[in-house]
């Protein structure tokens, strides 16, 4: 994975000189989802396809709101799936590539620029800006989705009995100077959610939804979580639902 | 993907030109360490240089303390609409990048 990004991104070396546009905001996300466009048209793994026929929820293809409306159930895998879940898919069945190998790696490391799925999250999630998050609760495993990911928000464990509503289910809080979303309201819920994937500017990268869910739980000193795991896609779903149809402003930039 | 840059320069109706030119760098200051522990290299713009023809608006000298993806901007007079300002950067390894943008109204 990493050779493909740098082939990637040698190509955008040699040609420097990018022309002006209209563009009046200094967040270094574009470049993420310009890298993202791109990926999404590479062909890869031995299938040697891209990954345009992908199906994230609003037919093969269809990235124009498809963010917006995830996590949702797909019929084809039986499950309830966050966009990076439903990208690992694609690159499994569309380009025949190892899901193993791009789960082990699906977030920039200390001192790293960027990976695959990072900048594909941010591209997609950019398909849906201004668009109403709203991710459908009608099939039973949607609903079930929403139940576990509100018990899982409560649920406080771990070495520090710890849960994602110890900081975010109570309003104007914060910790030291970062203000803590009350993910409990649809304002708070909206702007946080929608606010996703972001750049960090500490970090110098994008990060996804599926980042902060893992980071959460590191912070909560948790194990880790996986990437499109039930939990973490319980908890998007519950938040996402509670946003209430609040819009996409993503990709932002945080601290 | 060092290299790559969004510019733009907007003129006011007083003739003020805003620019503002964002690049992607991983502004490396050496002092960090990689999830293995080993250093990472210093890896930062040294010279940014934007340049309106021959007149030279802007020779920057930049160092570690610059943030990685930094953003340059500054105001001039002087431009017409549809003038051409070039940018040059020069890294600590070597490595260059560039790009160009025409003043536009806005």
């Amino acid at each position: 994975m990493k050779k493909l990004i740098a082939t990637i991104l040698v190509g955008s070396v040699l040609s420097v000189g990018v022309i002006a546009d209209d563009w009046d905001d200094d967040n270094p996300a574009i470049f993420f989802s310009e890298d993202g466009a791109d990926m999404w048209l590479e062909p890869q793994g031995p299938n040697e396809v891209s990954l345009e026929e992908c199906d994230l929820g609003l037919g093969a293809g269809v990235v124009e709101g498809a963010y917006a409306q995830l996590p949702r159930y797909f019929e084809d895998t039986g499950k309830v799936m966050d966009l990076e879940a439903r990208l690992v898919h694609c690159m499994v069945t569309l380009q025949g590539r190892d899901a193993d190998e791009i789960t082990a790696h699906p977030y920039s490391l200390s001192g790293e620029t960027g990976t695959e799925i990072e900048a594909l999250s941010t591209w997609i999630a950019e398909q849906s800006l201004d668009m109403p998050i709203q991710p459908p609760q009608d099939h039973d495993a949607e609903k079930a989705a929403y139940t576990l990911g509100e018990k899982l928000f409560y649920y406080r464990a771990g070495t520090h009995d710890f849960g994602c509503s110890t900081c975010h289910r109570q309003s104007n809080t914060r910790i030291r100077l970062q203000e803590l979303a009350n993910l409990t309201t649809a304002d708070g819920a909206g702007a946080a959610y929608g606010s996703y994937p972001a750049y960090r500017v500490t970090q110098g990268v994008v990060r996804s939804m599926g980042w902060r869910m893992r980071d959460c739980a590191r912070q909560q000193r948790l194990p880790e979580m996986q990437l499109g795991s039930e939990a973490s896609v319980a908890l998007q779903v519950y938040m996402a639902v509670n946003a209430d149809g609040a819009p996409m402003t993503a990709p932002t930039m945080k601290r | 993907m060092a290299g790559r840059m969004r510019i733009r320069a907007k003129m006011s109706e007083e003739g003020v030109v805003d620019v503002k030119a964002l690049m992607r760098h991983p502004m490396e200051t050496g002092q960090r360490k990689d999830a293995e522990g080993n250093p990472i290299p210093a890896h930062f713009i040294t010279e940014v240089v934007a340049m309106l023809g021959d007149r030279e608006l802007v020779r920057a000298h930049w160092g570690a303390s610059i943030s990685q993806n930094p953003t340059l901007a500054f105001r001039f007079t002087g431009a017409n609409e549809g003038d051409q300002i070039d940018f040059s950067y020069v890294d600590n390894k070597g490595e260059k990048g560039s790009g160009t943008v025409k003043i536009k109204a806005g």
